[in-house]
């Protein structure tokens, strides 16, 4: 590669001025005359019969268009998965609006349109529906009990999935070593919680017979497949639109049930109807994540190495199977081992249907809890062996010279394979970087006071770049502009940034100059989307593919003018140049020159419009270390996060800039889950924390004063031409492990073990005072 | 529900508009007055994403009726850049990559404009106090805490 002029730079980004001002576009901003809005009836029980609803008197509101049904959906089907389709998880699916039973407390049972959402809302306390209620299904272990009531009959029981993952011979191995240890351990339930909830937008066109849909997100064109085929129309007819998003973190844009009713009441309507979820509705609507029990066994030798390590746990898959269902479950099982060499390993999970909130995916899916079963399990054998729980990591890591690395896990049924790294040197550098041995002796001195301060390790590797494929377009167009057209999507990561980027590196043109495009399927009719940390590893992959082609036209295009050799030439600030000369042309020229019926190079075919895939065939795996510095008031039971440190090593920064911005950021998701954010559930399996008042999210005061980054470069992918790995979800991984080791570290010596998150006030009281008990 | 006259100010400008009594603040600036910059993150005043300047001082739209917003003098997002030239405290986040996905952005710039007219030399821990009431899912605050910084010393230096 030359020398890098745009890759690598701290680039501002080039959304900012519009969303500075006020002047983005969410979709709640988008508003057509006579456009009418619409509100959800929601259930208010967990688990009941549906015996009637009757919706005259909300139609008889003046202001009501329209309340709908299952009933007048006809024989709409249940939404289909996005990944990973397996035949027992398709008995779970949901319908747009419940018929016959509701399963958790928010499912959608009818659909009101109004003239504006203030009387949609009155219109929803008018309809009335009789229940009979069911005995709801709240806990995730006893729902696979046989005394549980079952969710979906067809299915038989609750359990939807059982995944079993095997490496080597783990029941013999943990059997045959000689210190063996068990745990539980439990993820609660929480979720991304983007500030800005979802929404859509619907207008149907009759005359062209198109419908439109703005506030599509994350993944437009695969919902404009699952939109077309729910209402059998052609793929063609549906344009997905893409708005600026206010935050996706792996909830927003998979296909919900109102994907579906809103443009469906735009059909049935013929007017446009806009729907823009609150946030009490979102507590319960969008799609929940994380909960998982695990039931650890491990096998160690007396020096720490690890023998065998086996978990058999239970996933909480709520009522439905959502689009993502599957993703968190097979996900926690793939990585429990992480950067370890485990040759003898079982992962086993039951993806349980309980009456509460579907779940999905969030931010890191399945990653953030097997990291959290891992670490602790790892800090437990330190324990148990009297070792630094550093000496214990560094005896297990996977070594560079093992590279690529076969784990023996699979995700969605491809082998996980680690392409690059060398694990225990940046585990060193972390350790150095946050002076790992004078904390150890400031902690010496801090308990010598009786004050408890603790030291939390995690170690990680990720899985980004995620298939199946993505597409750029880049076209030179009659102004001689530069514009992107990219298959991937914006929740707000800085994107279009780090896309112009790429493509002013081929191109020579900077990158506040190039025009970026995405997320409107009329303008890009293929694509894949945000999700997996993919989107700079695909859709920069295929844009570099693209943009590359159309520098090699241009330079073959001008050398064929200018009649000089293409070698000579050089791109400079939107003109090809023969340096040293005052021979020039323009792109705009250029895009003259390149019209059909211009005088072109032999077999070069008109046009500076070039299309590329990029198909992924093995995924990049970046990996890191989390350390985590805490004091804990063991009156008050409040955690202080003092230092935390992200080493993170993802090949190829293209911005580091908007990398330290994910990790930072993904971070305070990762905090929140640690200590604060739990979606909880009475055994009625009513919804507790249903606003913000209950479900707390970290604010400025919760965060610790500074969250170093040591951003590393040492080890590219080998898959793909620039050598990135992803960055979107390795801030957030590893924290619930390390802020989790730090606790129990600062409390070691009242003899506490920490099994369970988050680690609220309430709860490190509750341990402490366990502690105090049992002593 | 009978319609209401409300005339206020806002950015400079006298304004007016009808709506029910019912009406909240928020809806009022963004769907009768088009004004939708000032966005709704949660409607029962905890997030901060709909914080307005009114009469000098920080609050959330999403609490107030419009009609209680009658006769008073309102600033909104779009009230910050003097044409193209953006505010110091729109330039520093843009520069410290203090914002993301951008949608909690123009109710944190609200909350920092009051209170920087208040406190314009701000310590690390009043900033971290007075940004306590906005939440951010995106950035973890820390380059929206230099930003404020940023901010303070530039408009200092004016």
């Amino acid at each position: 590669m030359r020398k890098a002029r745009y890759i690598g730079i701290n680039q501002l980004r080039l959304e900012d001025r519009r969303l500075l001002t006020g002047t983005g576009k969410y979709v709640a901003d988008v508003r057509f005359p006579g456009m009418a809005s619409a509100a959800v009836l929601r259930s208010q029980e967990a688990h009941a019969r549906i015996l009637e609803i009757d919706t005259s008197r909300a139609r008889a509101l003046p202001g009501v268009l329209a309340v709908f049904t299952a009933r007048d959906l006809g024989g709409v089907g249940g939404i289909p998965m996005r990944l990973a389709p397996r035949e027992a998880l398709q008995k779970c699916f949901q319908k747009p609006l419940a018929s016959d039973r509701v399963r958790y407390v928010g499912e959608p049972v009818a659909l009101v349109v109004a003239a504006d959402r203030y009387i949609a809302e009155d219109a929803l306390e008018l309809i009335d529906v009789s229940l009979d209620a069911l005995p709801p299904v709240a806990d995730l272990e006893l729902g696979r009990s046989a005394g549980a009531a079952v969710l979906h009959a067809s299915l038989g029981g609750n359990v939807a999935e059982h995944i079993v993952m095997r490496v080597g011979d783990p029941e013999g191995a943990l059997a045959r070593a000689p210190v063996r240890l068990k745990e539980r351990f439990r993820i609660q339930r929480h979720t991304g919680i983007p500030m800005e909830t979802r929404g859509l937008l619907a207008a149907y066109d009759r005359g062209t017979d198109t419908l439109s849909v703005w506030g599509a997100a994350k993944v437009p064109h695969f919902n404009r497949q699952i939109l077309a085929d729910l209402l059998g129309r052609p793929e063609t007819s549906v344009r997905m639109i893409e708005t600026d998003v206010g935050g996706g973190f792996g909830v927003r844009g998979e296909f919900y049930p109102e994907d579906f009713l809103v443009p469906w009441a735009a059909i049935a309507l013929g007017r446009p109807v806009q729907w823009i979820e609150d946030r009490l509705e979102h507590m319960m609507a969008t799609n929940h994540s994380r909960e998982q029990v695990h039931y650890v066994e491990v096998g160690v030798r007396r020096d720490g190495t690890i023998e065998a390590m086996l978990t058999r746990a239970v996933h909480d898959m709520g009522a439905y199977v959502r689009t993502n269902g599957f993703v968190a479950p097979e996900r926690a099982a793939a990585f429990v081992p992480g950067p370890y060499r485990i040759r003898n390993f079982l992962a086993e999970v039951d993806c349980v249907m309980t009456t509460k909130t579907p779940t999905g995916s969030y931010r890191g899916p399945g990653r953030y809890e097997a990291a959290f079963v891992r670490e602790r399990t790892i800090d437990l054998v330190a324990r148990e062996l009297k070792l630094d729980p550093a000496e214990v990591r560094r005896r297990n890591f996977v070594q560079p010279q093992e590279m690529p690395y076969n784990v023996g896990t699979k995700a969605f049924g491809h082998d996980v394979i680690y392409d690059s790294g060398d694990y225990p040197r940046l585990f060193g550098q972390a350790l150095e970087r946050a002076g790992y041995e004078a904390l150890r002796a400031e902690q010496a001195e801090a308990r010598a006071k009786g004050r408890f301060m603790g030291i939390g390790l995690a170690p990680f590797v990720e899985k980004t770049g995620v298939g199946p494929w993505e597409t750029a377009r880049v076209r030179i167009d009659g102004s001689g502009a530069v514009a992107i057209y990219s298959g991937v999507t914006s929740v707000g990561q800085g994107m279009e940034t780090v896309l112009a980027q790429i493509c002013a590196e081929q191109l020579g043109v900077p990158p506040e100059k190039i025009i970026v495009r995405h997320g409107d399927t009329a303008e890009i009719p293929q694509g894949a989307g945000a999700y997996g940390s993919r989107g700079t590893v695909t859709g920069g992959s295929a844009l570099w593919d693209a943009a590359g082609k159309v520098r090699d036209k241009l330079v073959r295009l001008a050398a064929h003018r200018m009649e000089v050799s293409a070698e000579e030439l050089e791109l400079r600030d939107g003109a090809v140049v023969l340096p040293g000369t005052d021979l020039s042309m323009s792109f705009r020229e250029l895009a003259r020159a390149a019209l059909p019926g211009q005088p072109m190079p032999a077999g070069m075919e008109p046009g500076l419009d070039i299309s590329a895939y990029y198909v992924v065939k093995e995924t990049a795996h970046p990996y890191g270390v989390h350390v985590a510095v805490v004091d804990v008031d063991a009156e008050l039971g409040v955690v202080k996060v003092r230092k935390y440190l992200i080493a993170y090593d993802i090949g190829v920064a293209v911005n580091p800039m908007l990398v330290e911005g994910q990790l930072v950021g993904g971070f305070a998701q990762g905090l929140g889950g640690a200590l604060l954010e739990e979606l909880v559930y009475s055994d009625k399996a009513q919804l507790l924390t249903g606003s913000f008042m209950d479900y707390l999210l970290p604010t400025s005061v919760e965060m610790p004063s500074s969250v170093e980054v040591l951003l590393m470069q040492e080890a590219p992918s080998p898959h793909n031409a620039l050598g990135l790995k992803g960055a979107g979800e390795g801030g957030t991984v590893a924290v619930g492990a390390a802020i989790a080791n730090a606790v129990e570290d600062a409390l070691a010596p009242l003899g506490i073990r920490v099994t369970t998150l988050p680690l609220s006030p309430n709860a490190i009281f509750e341990l402490i005072r366990a502690a105090r008990k049992a002593g | 529900m009978s319609q209401r006259v409300i005339r206020l100010q806002v950015n400079g400008q006298p304004r007016e508009g009808e709506a029910p009594a019912r009406k909240l603040l928020v809806d009022f600036l963004r769907e009768d007055l088009g004004l939708t910059g000032t966005h709704v993150g949660c409607e029962h005043g905890v997030c901060g994403a709909c914080t307005i300047v009114m009469d000098g001082e920080a609050v959330r739209s999403c609490l107030l009726f419009a009609v209680q917003a009658e006769g008073a003098s309102i600033a909104t997002v779009e009230s910050l850049a003097d044409g193209e030239r953006l505010h110091a405290l729109q330039q520093s986040f843009h520069e410290c990559h203090a914002l993301q996905c951008g949608f909690c952005t123009p109710g944190i710039l609200m909350s920092m404009l009051a209170f920087l007219s208040e406190t314009p030399a701000p310590t690390e821990e009043q900033i971290r106090v007075a940004l306590s009431g906005n939440l951010c899912r995106c950035t973890g605050y820390q380059n929206i805490v230099r930003a404020v910084q940023m901010a303070a010393a530039r408009m200092a230096g004016k």
